[in-house]
């Protein structure tokens, strides 16, 4: 088993008749327990450690202001309004009427980039203000990683506000039709 | 019939070079390892794209449960110890000594004010104390005024008073949003507005924006 053979007996040369050859002691040492050891503390050290260290994400929350003209304007053709449903679907509609014939449409996590994208080619890039409005049904998880296609997609400017109850409505609407309980 | 005699070897292999891996392995493990800081709940944080590193100091960090629950947690005992003493004088807590010092070794507290007394007598060497930990019911914030939680952001930030305070944000992924909503408020109640939300590292996906920006600086930095 585990061992080290450092010479030893066996080999030598002849020694000079007479000469009483000393009957030398065996240095091979049993490393069996201390290589049990070892991978075990291995193990142990590997449950233990976390190897990915965690990173923060920046959010920056608008201050909330009372007076309508303190408040930020946004252009209805660079607006793009996000609403995040229930079961990971993601809801959008584009300008300020959520209403308008085939104007507010789904999409889940996967596609909703290519809509990001497609609206940030087609619009002037200083108008362009993109809305996430997380309903009350979404997940942390959902938040965040809409948070991030933003920086994905190099989206400069966005905010994150309340869902109205029109919006809502929609939402419920759209789900309902889908089978999404 | 001639007999060959076969000279038996010792059926023991060179474990040596064996040996030297392992043992370089683990004082790998042993030198990288950063042990985990036990939390009374289990938290599962997204991923996210961001490459900015989680400061350690002064932070201020609320943790939110895949239940709703709100728990806080500080880096700095010094810092603990300010807040509690100045949170024992304005709430009347009733804090006891031993009680403020459970507090400042705490890992992190989820407790509504009537409870926290109770919370901190606890000994904090007993397994059953582990137990009621894990059974926090969470700092109360679900209401328009942030409930206690705004209390606590506004001690702690009179705590870290003349240093940078970095307010840190941990959720579960099945988090559902109003409980997250409900923290945000209790921390813009008290005019704070930059947070960093704890994510787990991921890499840009290919072909987008980012990617390319990424890509850029990696060959431009060359």
């Amino acid at each position: 088993m585990a061992s080290i053979d450092s010479g030893g007996d066996g080999g030598g040369h002849k020694k000079g008749p007479g000469v009483k050859k000393a009957k030398k002691m065996s240095t091979k040492v049993d490393m069996t327990p201390m290589v049990d050891l070892g991978f075990l503390l291995i193990t142990f050290f590997i449950f233990t450690t976390t190897m990915s260290q965690p990173t923060a994400m920046n959010l920056f929350m608008p201050k909330d202001v009372d007076k309508p003209e303190e408040q930020n304007k946004v252009k209805e053709s660079g607006a793009f309004t996000i609403m995040l449903g229930k079961d990971d679907v993601v809801y959008f509609y584009e300008g300020m009427d959520p209403a308008a014939p085939g104007n507010f449409r789904s999409a889940s996590f996967k596609t909703i980039r290519d809509e990001i994208i497609r609206k940030k080619q087609s619009t002037n890039p200083e108008d362009l203000v993109m809305i996430i409005k997380p309903t009350i049904d979404a997940t942390y998880k959902n938040t965040v990683d809409i948070l991030d296609e933003m920086t994905i997609n190099e989206i400069k400017r966005y905010a994150m506000v309340d869902i109205s109850d029109v919006e809502y409505q929609l939402v419920k609407i759209t789900e309902a039709a889908a089978g999404i309980k | 019939m001639p007999s060959v005699k076969i000279k038996k070897h010792a059926p023991d292999n060179d474990m040596t070079p064996f040996v030297d891996v392992a043992f370089l392995i683990l004082s790998f493990f042993m030198l990288a390892t950063k042990f985990k800081p036990e939390e009374p709940v289990e938290v599962t944080t997204p991923n996210s794209v961001s490459s900015t590193a989680l400061p350690e100091k002064d932070a201020f960090m609320v943790s939110i449960d895949k239940d709703g629950r709100v728990f806080i947690s500080m880096d700095n005992p010094q810092s603990r110890q300010l807040l509690i003493q100045s949170m024992n004088q304005t709430r009347g807590l009733g804090l006891g000594p031993a009680e403020m010092k459970n507090f400042i070794n705490a890992p992190s507290v989820g407790v509504p004010f009537s409870k926290l007394k109770s919370l901190l007598s606890l000994d904090p060497e007993a397994e059953s104390t582990k137990e009621a930990l894990k059974q926090q019911e969470g700092i109360p914030c679900a209401d328009s005024t942030g409930g206690e939680l705004t209390t606590w952001v506004r001690e702690a930030l009179v705590a870290y008073s003349g240093k940078k305070l970095n307010l840190l944000i941990k959720s579960d992924n099945s988090t559902k949003y109003p409980s997250f909503k409900n923290v945000l408020n209790a921390f813009k109640l008290n005019d704070q507005n930059k947070f960093l939300l704890v994510t787990s590292p991921e890499d840009a996906p290919a072909g987008t924006a980012l990617y390319v920006t990424r890509q850029k600086q990696i060959s431009g930095g060359k």
